[in-house]
């Protein structure tokens, strides 16, 4: 079946291009800002800069880069539309010939929902709370006279059912916050189709989602495009899903083009250094260590856990660290992996079970532990922007456990903050500023600097990297890795990333709504046989792939008919 | 000569407290004209009163003219119903106005942060109740409620200072309970308390450093509703009572003009209306200047 | 849509209602504790400082003063929940009469100024919206933060005179009786009414603008835009069904700060509400007088705010529509 449709788009490629002008045509495209800070004269930055590319009938453009990349402003930019206080200066973008920044009010209204609809990233937000879904889907469809409304409900149904949400007939009359985050995301692809768009943009629709159910979002619009053969806009930071929906691909960089070609040639063959760097992202590796045979550093039996007594969020598990050695736990959303590091920190206490921490238990509530059990273990958090006291200097923020553990005061201290500065790759002249003033990447070194100013034997690392842009996160995990062979410092690494998983880990522990559903060595996780939500977890995380997704989905096709 | 002494002694206290809010993001030269206006309307008033005795013209109880004298080069904003002077009586008038608001601000200030920031920290039971006894005093209107107090109770300064700080507590509570509680969720906090820092330590340094600039905001809004409603208490006639005289009541004296077309009662009116004017715009500048948790600049 | 228990949304008006009556109950304890409590004898401000101590006695025992506080409590509150607001100490009147003819003053007052304050506060915080961040909004921004701090007196006597004395076109003071004409009641109260308007309006304006500004910059709004939607439709389809219960917060919030600018608004304009008469009570020292007026203001501020509460409750979809 997907060879069928193959062909048939195929075919039709071959026929759009010979019928030119191309449906989307955007030319030298300048987007700037006004940003205004209270007190302080206007700035005006360049958000997207002498951006040019051509995008055919039914052929699908991946727009990717880091957040700032400008990829978002260049999509809507396709509807004539400036997102908070953004402005297009310069440029032509011409839709089916047409130059529509040259249109006035009206004129956009008709191209906006009739030949040009949106997806956002965060359907729950995008869809108005107070309106059946069924009625927001067949909105632009009935309001540009295209469709009678018992036309578009039947469309809207048969929509459903091609993004396969479940009771089609019935789904459009429920309200948004009735289905789930993964449904949402395909009503609002349903949305877009409804009025029979050329040109869809697709911003970041699957970012905000599970692996394991990004798969399923990705495959449906994919399916729901090719069949309709509509164009799309696809923009995200994740070059692996990119590959398996697009025919081209443009790489961006601060506003600018670095790299546009076919996505066979960006994933086969790049040519700038950039691009190189985004397909082979994930090139650290830790080496494949022994597994020492004494006492482990840290050693988790039989834990049990909730929030109110009533439902449990841990049932029954258990782990083990050895020292100098890295533990992943890994899961989606609702596993209980960050519940996991709140119990060994002692933020919440555990019902049953024991924590033990090089063979002495520790006490379940934090208040209990003792300055020494609290400065062996310490913790770097996801979202190093709040983990740190605004108000504080660097020196104040690294310096406080020193003075706090070991008592250093004054010279002596800022001469091993200076020292810890080094050692992150930062350097004395951060020693006086604020967390404001450094970038999100300076920030997560700063947390670990300040973790490592504690000599710890344990470091716990939630989420991590998730916050942050893949080449940033690449440098942090590198640095990990060196501090731990320096140091001999464990991590226990709570992560929803399968990637970060594979790179730094030497045992691996997968968990699945509460329960411990694998943990053993690196090697031994990751290969088969596998459990079937293990299976599940791995064979979703998008591979740098150009056919990764179709394969996926045949072989998973196929097991489903062989069971 | 005066006025530019007071001038720099505030402009050097109010420099000193922003500093220490905010390190260097407010100083005087990035306010707005309309925060510096405000500024300057505050530190007249201010000294004004501080220096009373030197800055008026007449004694506060001298009878001086003839009953409600027009604006003149000896009266300059004329006198009033039993002929002093009207600017004295209002330079007089200020200190109290500034006394009694102020001392009732404080008062609301240190209990209602003090409890609010407790109820924060410890949580539970204290919270709870806490919380239950203030949402309680919040649903009378402020106003009835003094009303009916001030009913059984003697009136002077001493009452209104207890009375109007007691019940403003509870507007400063509910603020300061919301900062703490929102900050203590944060992350550095965690990490504090993770760290091993005691309860105190988490307070003052983690949590007011970044609670400040929202409380010294409210402190600005505290004080100008302090006045207002001090005012109006004594306008009512059951604020500050003769022969003391604040600018309330000095409306209340003069008010029977106003019929005839004599406006001395506008004109104590009108001085309350431009300090509130004032702290209004100097706290909204603070506050769109400031999002509570940026930190650094911005 | 069936009403049952098991609906949130019924649960939570149900909740609601009952919160509001429970706190009836309680600000009733507090204004009674206050006023008994505290420092102060009923009997001796009644005599005066020259009584003897049988008649004090005597008054005591007659008024029932020698009961233990909490059936003096049950016996006031019982008798208000029966309409027995009790007798004043100065008049020897009976309470309810005297307040029931100023109680219909007050809200006559009130009603018309909000009928007046409500469609001018959204209609301009619309047109700040409309043109927001541009000269329209700074000016309005600007007027309504002054108008904010005015205290009520000055507004009040400005208005008295330039409009009552300068140039005479209503009167200064705003008596009304029973059987007046009601263009004749309209000029009485139109100077009181203007005042306690401007009082509101400002804060309600700044609060319609605000709660429309949130809503008109939420991400549904964007998607009507993308979906090449009517500035009409996207307002009044999109941005209202979503504003509106912010708004009815706003609006309802404001009538029970209404409530409160009443009582100096009636000193100003000597008119007869109730207002007036919780005043001339305080400082008669009048106090079942003063007990009564309070916990009816107390209780009109608490409805309202409940009211607030329950609109805003069925405002949610999400509470009427359940997963």
């Amino acid at each position: 079946m997907s060879h069928s449709t193959q062909v048939t788009r195929d075919l039709n490629r071959t026929e759009n291009t010979k019928a030119a002008p191309p449906l989307l045509d955007v030319r030298n495209l300048r987007i700037g800002a006004n940003i205004s800070f209270p007190g302080e004269k206007n700035h005006h930055i360049v958000i997207v800069d002498k951006i040019s590319f051509q995008l055919q009938k039914g052929h699908v453009l991946g727009l990717i880069g880091e957040s700032g990349a400008g990829k978002s402003t260049i999509g809507l930019s396709a509807m004539a539309y400036g997102r908070g206080g953004c402005e297009i200066t310069g440029g032509e973008v011409f839709l089916n010939g047409e130059d529509i920044l040259s249109f006035n009010h009206k004129s956009i209204r008709q191209i906006r929902g009739v030949k040009v609809a949106y997806v956002a990233q965060s359907a729950a937000a995008a869809f108005n709370p107070a309106h059946r879904l069924g009625d927001q889907v067949i909105e632009s469809a009935l309001e540009h006279g295209l469709m009678s409304r018992t036309e578009a409900t039947a469309f809207a149904d048969q929509l459903f059912d091609k993004l396969g949400l479940p009771e089609p007939d019935k789904f459009g009359q429920r309200y948004p916050h009735q289905v789930s985050g993964g449904q949402l995301q395909r009503a609002m692809t349903a949305m877009a189709l409804c009025s029979k768009p050329d040109l869809i943009v697709f911003d970041e629709p699957t970012t905000a989602l599970d692996v394991t159910t990004q798969i399923d979002v990705l495959a449906a619009i994919k399916h729901a495009i090719r069949e309709t053969h509509t164009a799309a806009l696809y923009i995200t930071h994740d070059l692996a899903v990119v590959a398996q929906i697009s025919d081209e691909i443009m790489v961006l960089k601060n506003g600018k083009t670095v790299e546009y070609g076919t996505t066979e040639q960006i994933i086969n063959s790049p040519q700038e250094q950039y691009t190189q760097s985004l397909v082979t992202v994930r090139s650290t590796q830790k080496p494949v260590t022994e597994s020492p045979d004494k006492t482990p550093l840290l050693r988790v039996e039989n834990i049990s856990a909730s929030y109110d007594g009533v439902n449990q969020i841990l049932s029954d598990i258990s782990l083990q660290l050895h020292a100098g050695q890295t533990l992943s736990i890994v899961g989606e959303s609702g596993s209980g992996k960050s519940t996991m590091a709140r119990v060994v920190t002692g933020l919440l206490p555990q019902q049953q079970g024991k924590v033990l921490f090089n063979g002495t238990p520790l006490p379940a509530e934090l208040k209990r532990r003792d300055k020494e059990q609290l400065r062996r273990l310490q913790m770097i958090y996801q979202m190093a922007d709040v983990a740190m006291n605004p108000r504080q200097t660097i020196d104040q923020i690294i310096g406080r456990p020193l003075e706090f553990y070991f008592g250093l005061r004054g010279a002596e201290k800022r001469r091993k903050v200076i020292e810890l500065l080094e050692l992150i790759e930062l350097g004395e002249k951060y020693i006086d500023r604020y967390p404001a003033e450094l970038s999100g990447g300076q920030k997560q070194r700063i947390c670990i600097a300040r973790a490592l100013a504690a000599k710890p034997d344990l470091i716990i690392c939630d989420e991590v990297t998730s916050a942050l842009d893949p080449l940033v996160a690449e440098e942090i995990l590198k640095l990990l890795l060196r501090l731990q062979e320096q140091y001999q410092v464990a991590y226990l690494f709570i992560t929803h990333d399968i990637a970060t998983v594979r790179a730094i880990s030497d045992t691996i522990a997968v968990m699945y709504q509460g329960e411990l559903v694998r943990f053993g060595e690196r090697s031994q996780v990751l290969s088969p046989p596998y459990d079937d939500y293990t299976d599940l977890l791995l064979s979703s995380v998008p591979e740098m792939e150009l056919d990764w997704l179709d394969k996926v989905l045949s072989s998973r096709r196929m097991q489903s008919a062989g069971h | 000569m005066l006025v530019r002494v007071a001038n720099g002694a505030w402009a050097g206290l109010f420099g000193l407290m922003s500093n220490a809010l905010e390190k260097r993001s407010i100083m005087l030269v990035h306010l707005s004209w309309g925060a510096r206006l405000g500024l300057l309307g505050l530190i007249v008033f201010a000294g004004s009163a501080i220096f009373a005795p030197w800055v008026a013209p007449y004694g506060p109880d001298e009878v001086v003219g003839d009953v409600w004298e027009p604006i003149s080069a000896q009266f300059w904003l004329g006198t009033d119903q039993i002929g002093r002077d009207l600017l004295t009586r209002l330079i007089y008038g200020a200190r109290n106005t500034f006394f009694v608001a102020g001392a009732a601000t404080l008062l609301s200030f240190f209990m209602g942060s003090f409890l609010g920031f407790l109820a924060a920290v410890r949580g539970g039971i204290i919270d709870q109740s806490l919380s239950r006894l203030n949402d309680l005093m919040m649903a009378i209107p402020t106003l009835i409620f003094a009303l009916v107090v001030l009913s059984v109770l003697p009136v002077n300064m001493l009452t209104l200072i207890l009375v109007m700080g007691v019940l403003d507590s509870t507007r400063v509570f509910r603020l300061s309970r919301a900062v703490a509680v929102d900050i203590a969720v944060l992350d550095f906090v965690e990490a504090a308390r993770l760290r091993g820092e005691k309860t105190l330590w988490i307070i003052f340094r983690e949590i007011l450093p970044n609670a400040l600039t929202p409380l010294f905001a409210e402190f600005g809004l505290r004080f100008a509703f302090a006045v207002l409603f001090l005012s109006t208490l004594s306008f009512l006639g059951l604020g500050i009572q003769p022969p003391e005289a604040d600018w309330g009541s000095m409306v209340k004296e003069n008010k029977d003009g106003i019929v005839f077309g004599i406006p001395a009662a506008l004109i104590p009116a009108g001085a309350i209306a431009i300090l509130t004017i004032s702290i209004n715009l100097v706290v909204d500048s603070i506050l769109s200047r400031t999002t509570s948790l940026k930190g650094g600049r911005g | 849509m069936t009403v049952s228990l098991s609906n949130p949304l019924v649960m939570m008006v149900a909740k609601r209602t009952a919160l509001g009556f429970l706190l009836l109950i309680a600000i009733s304890v507090v204004i009674f504790a206050g006023t008994e409590m505290l420092p102060g004898d009923v009997a001796q401000s009644i005599l005066g400082q020259s009584a003897t101590p049988e008649a004090l006695a005597n008054l005591r025992a007659e008024m029932g003063l020698n009961e233990p506080a909490h059936t003096r409590y049950f016996n006031w509150f019982g008798g208000m929940l029966q309409g027995d607001l009790g007798t004043s100490l100065s008049s020897g009147s009976d309470i309810s009469e005297m307040i029931a003819s100023r109680l219909s003053n007050t809200l006559f007052l009130a009603g018309w100024s909000a009928l007046v304050a409500v469609p001018l506060a959204i209609f301009l915080g619309m047109i700040a919206v409309h043109y927001r961040d541009g000269f329209i909004d700074k000016f309005i921004s600007m007027t309504t933060l002054a108008a904010i701090s005015l205290p009520e007196f000055f507004i009040g006597y400005l208005l008295i005179m330039f409009f009552a004395v300068t140039w005479n076109l209503f009167p200064s003071t705003s008596i009304i009786y029973e059987g007046m004409p009601f263009l004749d009641q309209m000029t009485a109260i139109a100077l009181p009414c203007a005042t306690l308007t401007l009082v509101v309006l400002a804060h309600m304006m700044r609060m319609t603008r605000a709660a429309i500004l949130n809503v008109m910059s939420s991400p549904y709004v964007e998607t009507a835009e993308l979906k090449g939607l009517s500035p009409f439709k996207i307002i009044f389809h999109h941005a209202f069904p979503n504003a509106i219960s912010p708004i009815i917060t706003v609006v309802v919030l404001n009538m029970a700060y209404l409530v409160v600018g009443v009582v100096v608004v009636e000193i100003i304009f000597v008119y007869p509400g109730m207002g007036q008469l919780l005043v001339d009570h305080v400082t008669k020292r009048d106090v079942p007088v003063v007990q009564a007026a309070g916990l009816i203001f107390a209780a009109i501020y608490i409805f309202l705010n409940m009211f607030a509460d329950i609109m805003a409750i069925i405002a949610n979809p999400r509470l009427r529509h359940p997963k």
